[in-house]
């Protein structure tokens, strides 16, 4: 059995990562030279990870499924990245930063690790800056913050709703540059299928060149996972199409252990589900909780329009909820407000499903500042809002564009209509402070991590994470790893390992394409979907969850008989790709369902209806469950669960309140 | 809605191709387009039929990788949107619509619909960067950049390298994509230390890459799912010029 050493270094909360970084062992530069890292996926933390350590010397091979590294789902993040910047002087400090990002957490991440993501958080920004990247900016050339839920300071950076595109362009200039340079081998259209270990250490993967069809070694000294989240088990959800679990899936099936993987964020404010033709669901950023007021009527089924029906009848449920942080409280505590109120038979729209997300307040309060600023204080009430709609417009235009190209509405006129849905997993593979996973060599960044967010991740912290992750935090940690392998020479590509994890691979693929059953690949995955987010989504029984996993198995089993997979093995096979995808989903999926089941408890975005408080909150259990979930794959798909106790020396654990 | 679709099949590079006309019933108007070719290719795989390959990732117009060339328009009828967010409610019940994949020699047909956009990374490793290694930033407040730069840059970053200016384009001119980066450097402050080097390593990797030259007949912007503005390119000319003088 793998030990279960989160590695964090000793000593006060605020020296842990200086006195790490003083004393972690180093590779000389000649040395470097001849170790190779693999990093899968080319996200931001992807990027930013095989950038900055081929800058110090190492050979590196990047690889990722997409036709560039530029696509990585990272790309979509809107709204923003936060930083202890305290560039607002409104008494944010990394403390606060840290404090915020646990609490957020429902006290379920290690305050060891997110300590060091707040103190790392300000030198990103430093970074991305001084590689252009175009942040918002103030008239006096300063750099513009905004608001994110779960906190009462201004620290999001942002480039309009574009901010993980101009982040991950900034880290994909740094990763091109490399590439020019020789020091970055770039491994596009490419997906990785095994993790190729010796004496229980990663020594390298197998990878399927997705043009060709032709499986590839590549040895490396250590290899970084960078792969994103799962939300796809879901079938809808935010995530990008090709978004997978394959290669996180495949390190546990070779012995990384997978950590708390029921932890999955249900975002507030996405466009809702209009018919079953639908590929995926679309966010509209958190941001605009800034601006917009979010409301149901205050009478069930009202059929009048949103803007008929006058203050006094609706209910701002946020506000009069959480009166501190109003429509700002954290996704967790959103998602549910507006699911109990639509349960409750106050949704609006067709499918009743939806709550308002208003600008009109925003748009006239926005007007009237601009028409002062500009000299024209007696203004008329349509020349205040066509102004007021132009300041709205350069906040958050893309997205209004995006809302009305799929809703056929103008959200400049009507509010719009939104609805949770699945966006981001907090779970992933368990790393230690070094983000190593229990198989040595084999590193987890990113979202394809579990450490920082515990059970909810706050708005705007997910960019910081991934960045903080590849561009600070593994240059230095991967130093302690490697000066050990030094003697090492690469592992060749004839060895026995490579040979067998090959093997396995190509049989997988031909299974998919033998089976040559029935149903198409989507409608298992559909059907997966469902089971998912009936069973395991936002709301979690015991008799649910025991259901939904057998359901899975079930489903697990009917797919190896029944699934078509038309085209060839050695040609380009999209079909092929997502058939090896939604094999591992079914294998998740179980997981995630035995871990929700496994918890007793509601905390962050694990809301179990058995453990709920009087006025409908989630409720903890900090005796038994202070701790996180991993979980060990076992032959035939079983799991064996391990705890790493989670120990609180700085922070007083407490009821979250949002009040 | 029923349409009619003349679609583009290739089996690989070396394939000639060719259309294939399918029928499509039951399309919603709330759809997007890609999302009626998961209807068809559903219903190909029910009939045993290969699914048409096509590039798609994100469906939310940013990350670039859809690439469909519609009724001769590159993302097809609406203006500054992807193909991803393309809607059938722009098109009519009974109607004909044209697939071709994006037609230049600087990106060959990989499959179906698919095409291979690898000249772009080319050009962005190129020069496409400013040379800072992770851990080398002052702090980002210390250099001010006047609000108007900061939003001129980000309008050119806002380039989401789909290839569909190169695509409209009657020569295959990469001009819109790679002024746009250009620009975005020429902008900053941070991008004044490499700018003649950058002007003259982009274009130098375009020619080679094989895109055509430009003729100012604006299609690229017109067709831009982004609408970066033809002024990038007037940019990277002038540009280009004062680095040729310099070196």
């Amino acid at each position: 059995m793998a030990t279960l050493d989160s590695k964090i270094p000793e000593g006060p909360l605020e020296t842990k990562w200086s006195g790490y970084k003083a004393s972690v062992p180093l590779v000389n530069p000649a040395n470097k030279r001849s170790l190779e890292i693999i990093v899968v996926g080319s996200g931001l933390a992807g990027s930013s990870a095989a950038a900055s350590l081929a800058e110090m010397g190492y050979k590196v091979k990047v690889f990722c499924f997409q036709d560039s590294a530029r696509r990585a789902h990272s790309i979509a993040a809107q709204g923003g990245i936060n930083a202890a910047k305290n560039y607002q002087n409104d008494g944010d400090s990394t403390y606060r930063l840290f404090y915020d990002t646990i609490k957020g957490g429902d006290y379920r991440a290690r305050e060891g690790n997110v300590y060091r993501l707040a103190e790392v958080s300000a030198a990103i920004i430093d970074q991305c800056v001084a590689q252009g990247v175009p942040f918002a900016r103030e008239y006096g050339g300063m750099l513009s913050n905004r608001s994110f839920g779960g906190t009462q300071v201004q620290r999001t950076f942002y480039a309009a709703g574009q901010t993980g595109q101009q982040l991950l362009l900034g880290a994909y200039s740094a990763l091109q540059r490399q590439v020019g340079l020789g020091t970055v081998q770039s491994f596009t259209r490419h997906e990785m299928l095994d993790v190729v270990t010796v004496d229980g250490k990663a020594k390298g993967i197998i990878a399927r060149d997705l043009v060709t069809g032709k499986l590839e070694r590549h040895s490396g000294h250590a290899v970084l996972l960078c792969t994103g989240g799962y939300g796809n088990v879901f079938f809808l959800s935010t995530n990008a199409m090709g978004s997978n679990v394959t290669a996180a899936w495949k390190a546990h099936r070779k012995g990384a252990y997978f950590g708390n993987p029921c932890f999955t964020q249900i975002h507030p404010t996405c466009i809702p589900v209009t018919g079953d033709h639908q590929s995926k669901l679309t966010l509209m950023s958190e941001s605009l909780r800034n601006d917009g007021r979010i409301w149901v009527p205050k009478q069930k089924d009202d059929p009048r329009k949103a803007k008929d029906i006058p203050e006094d009848e609706r209910d701002y449920y946020l506000e009069r909820r959480y009166p501190a942080f109003g429509n700002l409280v954290p996704r967790d505590v959103a998602s549910r407000a507006a699911k109990e109120r639509c349960d409750a038979g106050y949704g609006v729209g067709t499918s009743k499903m939806a709550v308002y997300l208003d600008f009109a307040a925003a748009i006239e309060r926005y007007g009237k500042q601009q028409a002062n600023k500009i000299g024209e204080a007696n203004a008329s009430k349509d020349r205040i809002l066509a102004l007021g709609k132009e300041v709205v417009k350069e906040k958050y235009g893309n997205l209004f564009d995006m809302y009305a190209k799929i809703t056929d509405e103008n959200p400049y006129e009507m509010p719009m209509r939104i609805y949770p849905a699945v966006h981001y997993t907090m779970g992933g593979l368990w790393v230690d402070y070094n983000l190593m996973t229990t198989v040595p060599g084999l590193y987890a960044l990113g979202e394809a991590n579990f450490s920082d967010h515990g059970a909810n991740r706050l708005g705007a912290s997910a960019l910081m994470q991934g960045l903080a992750d590849g561009y600070f935090v593994i240059p230095y940690t991967i130093g302690a790893y490697l000066s050990s392998q030094i003697k090492d020479k690469a592992l060749p590509t004839d060895h026995e390992a490579f040979v067998e994890a090959e093997k396995n691979a190509q049989e997988t693929i031909d299974k998919l394409l033998s089976i040559k059953g029935t149903k198409s690949v989507d409608h298992f995955h559909k059907r997966l979907g469902k089971i998912m987010w009936d069973k395991c989504g936002m709301a979690r029984n015991a008799q649910g969850l025991k259901e939904a996993a057998a359901e899975i198995r079930q489903l697990r089993e009917e797919f190896w008989k029944e699934v078509r997979v038309l085209g060839g093995a050695n040609e380009f096979n999209p079909e092929l790709e997502k058939a090896g995808r939604v094999a591992d989903f079914l294998e998740l999926g179980e997981l995630m369902c035995l871990d929700a089941l496994n918890r007793n408890e509601s905390c962050g975005g694990h809301f179990r209806e058995e453990f709920q408080t009087e006025d409908g909150e989630a409720q903890r259990d900090d005796e038994n469950y202070m701790y996180a979930a991993c979980w060990e794959f076992k032959p035939g798909v079983n799991f064996e669960l391990h705890k790493e106790e989670l120990k609180y020396e700085r922070i007083k654990v407490s009821a979250r309140s949002y009040k | 809605m029923n349409l009619t679709l003349k679609v583009w099949r290739q089996k690989n590079a070396s394939d000639k191709g060719s259309f294939s006309t399918y029928q499509v019933h039951d399309i919603s108007p709330d759809m997007s387009f890609l999302e009626m070719f998961d209807v068809l290719n559903e219903r190909l795989i029910e009939k045993n039929e290969e699914p048409i390959a096509f590039d798609h990732d994100c469906r939310e117009g940013i990350c670039g990788m859809c690439s469909m060339h519609i009724n001769g328009r590159a993302h097809g009828p609406w203006q500054g949107t992807t193909t991803c967010q393309l809607h059938m409610r722009a098109f009519k019940d009974g109607d004909t619509i044209t697939v071709e994949p994006w037609r230049a020699k600087a990106f060959p047909v990989i499959k179906d619909l698919v095409v291979d956009r690898t000249a772009f990374d080319k050009i962005q490793s190129a020069g496409g960067f400013v040379s800072v290694n992770t851990g080398n930033a002052q702090d980002a407040n210390c250099l001010p950049v006047p609000k108007t730069d900061a939003d001129a840059s980000f309008a050119a970053a806002a380039c989401i390298g789909c290839g569909a200016c190169v695509a409209a384009c009657k020569n295959s001119s990469a001009m819109l994509f790679v002024s746009a980066k250009v620009s975005q450097y020429a902008l900053l402050p941070q991008g004044q230390a490499e700018r003649t080097d950058r002007v003259l390593n982009m274009v130098k990797e375009m020619d080679e890459q094989g895109f055509g030259n430009c003729t100012n007949t604006g299609s690229c912007e017109a067709e831009c799912p982004k609408e970066i503005s033809l002024e990038n390119i007037a940019r990277m000319n002038r540009e280009y010029m004062m680095a040729s003088l310099k070196k």
